[in-house]
């Protein structure tokens, strides 16, 4: 197995979420192109784990994993005060700070 | 290998076709359950790569966890179950050739830097015993950090959300 084989498949992976993170405007979606990212990264330090045949990157990997639950707790808290207070999710339609 | 090779290309094919249905579909339900497979997939490759305890976290958090806080939101924010229309941006278009300049660059430096290089042969799967004696080890500052964050989020999510 080759070692670009993994780190294209991160890559797309990646390309795919940001194009998720920017064509969407349902904030849950967004979250969810979020942790399509988060995982493509994952994928890229366990390779370099086995290319380099260190624990480091899953280490890193388990932390990251950790990091991004919280992360999804937290966005999802977010979003049902913004659904609660506005009846909507749209993240269009938050243009409150908007000087 | 051969075998390793075969399952590599068959998981990754799959992969990136529920990627791009996650953030193609219309219906944010199926969304969540393409995003399963995605993240199943991943747990795959994770296998592939000799990480058994990194795969076995992935399915334990992100297929059991992460997935149902995703349908618990879809459910307390929505009012109906179905297909809706209005989930892009206005400029989705915008969002294509973005994508695909990132992934010729990372492309064009992928091949650069790693052309045709192999991965060893003969992989030992990294035990449970080696992950635990590094992260109680040189990384146990930032595991005392990360649980600093996480009982932060549980305790925000928990301000954030309940009704007063």
């Amino acid at each position: 197995m080759f070692v670009n084989q993994f780190l294209f498949l991160g890559a797309i992976l990646f390309c795919i979420g940001v194009y998720g993170v920017v064509a969407r405007k349902n904030a849950v979606l967004m979250l969810m192109s979020i942790e399509i990212i988060l995982n493509s990264v994952n994928i890229n330090l366990l390779t370099f784990a086995l290319r380099n045949s260190s624990t480091d990157g899953h280490v890193f990997a388990l932390y990251i994993i950790a990091v991004a639950a919280a992360e999804v707790g937290v966005g999802l808290g977010l979003v049902l005060l913004v659904y609660r207070n506005k009846k909507t999710i749209s993240i269009d339609d938050l243009s409150e700070m908007r000087g | 290998m051969i075998a390793q090779n075969i399952g590599f290309w068959i998981i990754a094919i799959v992969m990136i076709g529920a990627a791009l249905r996650v953030v193609t579909t219309n219906n944010v339900v199926h969304a969540a359950l393409w995003l399963v497979v995605v993240l199943a997939g991943a747990a795959a490759q994770y296998i592939l790569l000799a990480a058994e305890f990194v795969a076995v976290t992935q399915v334990l958090v992100y297929i059991g966890a992460v997935m149902v806080l995703f349908l618990f939101g879809t459910m307390l924010t929505r009012a109906r179950i179905g297909a809706e229309s209005d989930l892009n941006n206005s400029y989705k278009k915008l969002g294509i050739p973005v994508g695909l300049v990132m992934l010729v660059a990372m492309g064009l430096a992928l091949t650069d830097s790693f052309g045709d290089e192999k991965l060893p042969e003969s992989a030992k799967v990294v035990s449970t015993q080696e992950i635990s004696d590094q992260i109680f080890g040189p990384y146990l500052l930032p595991f005392w950090a990360l649980s600093f964050v996480l009982l932060a989020a549980v305790v925000g999510a928990i301000v954030l959300a309940r009704k007063d």
